[in-house]
């Protein structure tokens, strides 16, 4: 429902910028200043923005904290300050390093002289920064490594004699529902094996969803909504399932058997798709879903500047709360369901001798 | 193109470096020092929960088997009791009996004895009448035939006064 909700506004707003790159120059190359913003409110960019990663990280009002860009081109490799590619007002500037460097729509390019994007040599252009997304990923990590090696230490103080403290008695729960519900259905004996795997993808997603959802530093970047981070994790769950897939797995794929040859022929290419299409789902799934809960955050709060009325908030903001508080489950949900997925497609290459054929 | 793709489906390299080497370290330091001895730890916890319940089952089983045969025992001690109470009414009734036998046998004795000694002394009585008697008949005939008719009239007043003098003993 949500995604399909965000997908439309994805949409509408591909039409809308579409429309109006013909007409006039993408809202970032316009002087951004706060007058302009009270006599046209371009809504969609301002929720794009804050969607999408950043190079900088905006705490309030005109400060933000510069982070280190990272670019790899031909020239070789280059680190240098985000603060060197806005001026004080937060209007991309060129910054000259081994290339003419400017941010366009939040990405590096490579410009010319007279400021229009060097295709050429943007191509050559690799961006390794630590963006906005990144640091909130390291904040994550350290987070949950500072969390589980804490609650790891608790059990080897306390053993498991007495009952759990604290934060420990928070995370059993959740442990052993992963393990019970998710892992143990899908990858019986083999459990053991996949559990740390399937833990870390659950507690990475729902740790970066929940951050996600607070809206100053540290949370607030659209990790889990952007998606090259789903696209990696789906491609981790890719690798493992197709890497520990057993000859029944590729034998359903490509000769599926108890099925005349014209079937199985017909069969191996739309099998060996839905390979693809597993981590393809995964990926967007998570996107989706994340990206439409702040989208949909963020349309609420921009009715009040559409509407330019203070009295709009009383109806958007506990709007906004009960979106708030659905994102909350989402943030779950996504998580529980990337790892169930996850579990369940590992479960399905592993397994030996398939009675039935699933479909999924 | 009348639909650019947008910016957010497109995956920035960078991002795609840097979460797969966040999630490799993730996977590292937690596989190494935290999943591991967590997830020990809670099968050993589980483990324990179980043993525990099992035992517990054990020891309830222990003392259902105790109480009944607590029960047995008193059910015993009473029955001995009830046995021993009896026992010991028997022996005092027999006792009882037996004294009254032995004093009713003893009481009869004694009036055997006493019946005996009665009539030994009333035979011995009569015995020593019966020689009084005979003496003062004796008595009485030698003095009558002493005075030898002297006078009828006095020995009609002499025999009246000799069966005075005996009404006097």
């Amino acid at each position: 429902m949500v995604a399909a909700f965000s997908i439309c506004i994805l949409f509408f707003y591909n039409i809308s910028l579409a429309q109006e790159a013909h007409s006039s120059h993408p809202a970032e190359q316009q002087p951004n200043t706060k007058q302009d913003k009270e006599d046209e409110l371009d809504v969609a960019g301002t929720i794009l923005e804050h969607i999408r990663d950043d190079h900088s990280w905006h705490l309030w009002g005109h400060t933000s904290i510069p982070l280190p860009v990272i670019l790899k081109t031909d020239k070789g490799l280059e680190v240098f300050s985000s603060a060197r590619l806005s001026d004080e007002h937060h209007n991309p500037v060129v910054y000259n390093g081994n290339y003419p460097y400017q941010q366009i729509e939040g990405r590096i390019k490579v410009v010319n002289e007279d400021g229009s994007i060097n295709a050429e040599a943007s191509k050559k252009l690799y961006d390794f920064s630590i963006t906005k997304n990144v640091l909130s990923m390291l904040i994550s990590v350290a987070l949950l490594i500072i969390v589980f090696l804490g609650v790891a230490r608790a059990y080897k103080k306390t053993g498991v004699s007495s009952a759990p403290k604290g934060f420990q008695s928070f995370i059993e729960p959740v442990i052993i529902f992963i393990r019970d519900e998710v892992a143990r259905p899908c990858l019986g004996h083999q459990t053991d094996r996949f559990m740390p795997f399937i833990l870390n993808i659950f507690f990475f997603i729902w740790i970066n969803n929940l951050l996600g959802i607070v809206p100053f530093f540290p949370g607030g970047a659209n990790l889990s909504g952007n998606i090259a981070f789903t696209f990696t994790l789906a491609l981790f769950t890719f690798v493992i399932t197709n890497v520990n897939g057993k000859g029944d797995y590729w034998k359903h794929i490509f000769w599926m058997p108890g099925l005349p040859v014209p079937l199985k022929i017909f069969l191996m290419p739309i099998e060996l798709l839905g390979v693809f299409i597993k981590a393809i789902s995964l990926t967007i799934r998570l996107f989706a879903n994340i990206t439409a809960g702040h989208i949909l955050v963020l349309s609420l709060v921009s009715l009040i500047f559409i509407f330019k009325a203070i009295s709009a908030s009383v109806v958007v903001v506990p709007f906004t709360v009960f979106i708030g508080l659905i994102e909350l489950l989402v943030g779950f949900i996504q998580a529980f369901i990337f790892a169930m997925l996850s579990a369940l497609y590992i479960g399905m290459a592993i397994e030996e001798n398939h009675e039935q054929d699933l479909v999924l | 193109m009348l639909l650019e793709v947008n910016p957010l489906v497109l995956p920035d390299l960078g991002l795609v470096v840097w979460s797969t080497l966040a999630f490799l370290i993730l996977m590292w330091v937690l596989g190494k020092f935290g999943w591991k001895p967590i997830m020990k730890a809670i099968s050993e916890r589980e483990q324990g929960i179980s043993d525990s319940l099992a035992t517990a089952e054990k020891v309830r089983a222990e003392m259902a088997q105790l109480k009944s045969d607590n029960e047995i025992l008193l059910v015993q001690a009473r029955e001995e009791r009830a046995q021993i109470l009896k026992e010991a009414k028997e022996i005092k009734d027999k006792m009882i009996n037996e004294a009254k036998d032995q004093a009713k046998d003893a009481a009869a004795k004694i009036m055997q004895d006493t019946q005996q000694a009665i009539e030994n002394q009333k035979m011995a009585a009569i015995i020593d009448l019966k020689n009084q008697i005979g003496h003062m008949v004796v008595e009485v005939s030698e003095k009558i035939l002493r005075r030898e008719l002297a006078d009828k009239a006095e020995q009609e007043h002499y025999i009246k006064q000799l069966t005075d003098e005996i009404k006097m003993n």
